[in-house]
């Protein structure tokens, strides 16, 4: 009895024990593709992005679409809400003048600076590279109160050194002008660092034979730059663009310290008026309407953007 | 088959007895009482005022066997209130809360109702301060209960000296540090009428009284009490919107006066730039809580010496002052409501107050008036008397701007600033009287939003 029991178990018991080595070496050899150790080492991150980025911005589209007391679904009634809304078409246009007219002066300075520091000596380049980068690293909280402090209303240092030399004071943060031109120049002054390293890593990598052979046809400076640095850069160019808009687009530090919308909201941008109305004035669902608003222009600009990229990278290739 | 023992008689008797217990037993002697609580406060600016705040909760909760923790969180950036945002959110966090202005309403789904705790600080200690009952008081129901910490008023705090040498008003004959002094005839005379001209006359002096105009709550606050004053009402309580109106016109002609005789970068100040400005010694006057004289008194003890807190002055609907008070409030999710609501009157007693007042030199003002007696408010110096009339004296009224429309239109109104963004269009923008009133009711007419 003993026997035949072990003769009917026997079969599948042997099966069993082919198979699971079989398995074994099937897992083995996916754990030695490259593809699944990238994933697995990507993991970690894969998971921090999907809570902290992924959850809430799906969240954030839930919130919008919900009425001020957060009770009932409204659908687009708050985007709607916002179109008929004059400040708000105001912090619109002052989001977009903030953010092309910062990021434009980012990236020219920054081309300037990585042309200069490019062709500075290799001996006493680092120390430049370094205190260029000074106020990129900084923490901005801090530097913006730094410049806060500078354009004060009342005991600006500005204006101290402007009355000494005999001119006339400037509202720097009173006069709603003067204050939208104050934090630009403080966005300009963080972010055109992170340009200068950009542009000149990607300066480094433009080889140097085709500046020899230009030089050799007798292209001057400029025609070097337009036709060899400028075509060879683009990429880095438009991808350091792409990058800085979307973070200047949703800056809210520089705003909130300086000026914190004011004076007559003429300097709020998405994130300080969707702050304003969501934390200040307990609408949250129209707060997280007004910084959605960013995501179709923001879309839009990497869209276009990344599509020339690919296509340079195809014309390269 | 066995019947069930359970009758309807058994279950009322049960639930009777359940009720009395209830009634009967101090709150932390509850089923749910033991164990811990916890608080985030918001972070006082006056050294050594949270100490005596840690104080008064230690021995609360020494005395009742409950092991009490608090975080102080700062204001500064609104992180207090950027906390509170995230807990009411997330359905967990502290047991109490500080809540400040709107705060309130804007988490009344997620405060439990504090209605017994309130009917029996009201019935020891009499009225509260109607600012305070607009703002907890939701739908008839108390959802907060008003403490003196970091509570305020926004009163006058104007240099005596330089008012007396350039405009010639002697305000400390005129508001004296005993209301029992006050003469009707010469508090009548502080108008805001009589306010310009002294200003006038002060900038003229080279001292401009600094009266700030841009976002922050300094700002409304001061102007929505002269628009009280004047009888603006933005938004009634059944929702109408009243801007348009010969009161506003009045206010803002007044006004535009007014700001020509201040500094221009009052448009730009937040809610510490009138304080620089006193403190700094250019500045005839303010209206703010004590804060700028206490800091005055350690940096520039000369100007200190000098400073007055009087009322406000009187405009045609009478005189009115605006109030900021704070709040605790008990999340709907916390575990400990009993023992949270048994510590809130704790500290809402009367010694309670007394020590909290004391310990911020007077800026924390409770929302009883039976509690204006404190010493403090009388020995404070230097001068003696200094902020005597800090807590609202004589016939001065507390106000609140975006009141008395319903309190989440209020909230838009105030924390948008509509009435100071109207002034420094009207007074700085150059805009014109009615597209100023006409773009109000526009931003009003946002506001009523459901």
């Amino acid at each position: 009895m003993v026997d035949i029991v072990q003769q009917r178990w026997a079969p599948p018991v042997a099966g069993e024990a082919a198979r699971a080595p079989e398995r074994r070496s099937g897992l083995a050899r996916a754990l030695r593709r490259r593809s699944a150790i990238a994933f697995l080492m990507c993991l970690p991150l894969i998971t921090i992005i999907a809570c902290l980025v992924v959850y809430p911005a799906f969240y954030a589209v839930f919130l919008s679409m919900l009425n001020k007391s957060q009770t009932r679904f409204i659908g687009l009634g708050n985007f709607s809400f916002l179109l008929s809304r004059d400040v708000f078409w105001m912090v619109l246009w002052q989001s977009a003048v903030f953010a092309l007219s910062a990021v434009f002066f980012k990236a020219l300075i920054g081309l300037i600076t990585a042309h200069l520091v490019n062709n500075l000596p290799s001996k006493g380049q680092r120390k430049w590279r370094g205190m260029l980068l000074v106020p990129w690293v900084i923490p901005l909280a801090l530097s913006t109160l730094g410049w806060w402090w500078m354009f004060d209303p009342t005991h600006s240092a500005f204006n101290w050194i402007l009355k000494g030399f005999g001119f006339e004071e400037i509202a720097w943060l009173s006069d709603p002008y003067w204050a939208r031109f104050s934090v630009i120049l403080v966005n300009v002054w963080y972010g055109a660092p992170f340009f200068l390293i950009m542009y000149l890593a990607a300066l480094k990598s433009v080889p140097e034979q085709l500046y020899e052979a230009a030089a050799i046809d007798g292209a001057n400076a400029w025609q070097r730059f337009v036709h060899i640095t400028l075509p060879t850069i683009r990429n880095i160019i438009a991808i350091t663009v792409l990058f800085s808009l979307i973070v200047t687009f949703a800056n809210f530090d520089i705003v909130q310290i300086m000026t914190a919308g004011g004076p007559r909201n003429m300097t709020h941008v998405f994130a300080t008026y969707a702050f304003l109305l969501g934390i200040r004035s307990g609408d949250i669902p129209l707060g997280a309407s007004v910084s959605l608003f960013m995501l179709p222009i923001l879309a839009f600009s990497a869209v276009f953007i990344l599509r020339g990229v690919r296509k340079r990278g195809r014309e390269i290739g | 088959m066995r019947q069930s023992t359970i009758t309807r008689r058994t279950v009322l008797k049960n639930a009777a007895l359940g009720s009395a217990a209830v009634l009967s037993a101090p709150y932390v002697r509850g089923a749910y009482a033991a164990g811990k609580l916890s608080l985030g406060c918001w972070d006082h600016w006056v050294p050594g005022a949270n100490t005596a705040l840690t104080k008064l909760c230690n021995e609360w909760g020494e005395k009742n066997k409950v092991e009490v923790h608090i975080d102080y969180i700062t204001s500064q950036g609104e992180k207090d209130k950027l906390t509170a945002a995230a807990e009411a959110q997330a359905g967990t966090g502290h047991d109490i809360m500080s809540h400040r202005d709107w705060n309130i309403q804007v988490h009344q789904r997620v405060l439990e109702p504090l209605d017994d705790v309130l009917a029996q600080l009201i019935k020891q200690y009499g009225p509260i301060s109607p600012v305070a009952e607009y703002l907890a008081k939701i739908k008839g129901t108390w959802r907060g209960v008003p403490t003196a910490v970091g509570s305020q008023v926004k009163p006058c705090c104007s240099r005596f000296d330089l008012y007396k040498e350039h405009a010639g008003i002697d305000l400390r004959d005129m508001f004296p540090a005993d209301e029992a002094k006050y003469d009707k005839a010469k508090t009548d005379q502080w108008t805001w009428d009589l306010y310009l001209s002294s200003a006038e006359k002060l900038f003229k002096a080279g001292y401009p009284v600094g009266l700030p105009m841009g976002q922050a709550s300094d700002a409304v606050d001061w102007v929505g009490a002269l628009f009280n004053a004047y009888g603006v009402v933005m938004v009634d309580e059944k929702d109408n919107i009243r801007i348009n109106s010969n009161e506003t016109r009045q206010a803002l002609e007044y006004l535009k006066k007014l700001m020509a005789v201040n500094p221009p970068e009052v448009y730009a100040w937040d809610d510490a730039g009138n304080n620089r400005w006193l403190i700094s010694g250019k500045g005839a006057g303010i209206m703010n809580p004590p804060s700028a004289w206490a800091v005055a008194k350690r940096d520039n003890p000369k100007v200190a010496e000098n400073c007055w807190t009087h009322p406000m002055p009187r405009g045609p609907k009478g005189r009115f002052v605006g109030q900021l008070p704070q709040f605790y409030g008990v999340w709907s999710f916390s575990p400990n409501k009993p023992a949270a609501k048994d510590l809130l009157l704790h500290l809402s007693q009367k010694e309670s107050m007394r020590q909290l007042v004391a310990a911020s030199f007077g800026y924390d003002l409770p929302s009883f008036k039976s509690m204006y007696d404190f010493d403090t408010w009388k020995t404070v110096e230097p001068p003696l008397g200094t902020v005597y009339s800090y807590p609202p004296r004589g016939d001065e009224q507390t106000s609140m701007a975006g009141a008395p429309s319903r309190s989440d239109v209020g909230a838009q109104i105030y924390n948008q600033a509509i009435n100071t963004v109207m002034v420094a269009k009207f007074t700085q923008g150059g805009e014109k009287l009615d597209d100023v009133i006409k773009w109000a009711e526009k931003e009003l007419e946002g506001t009523l939003r459901a």
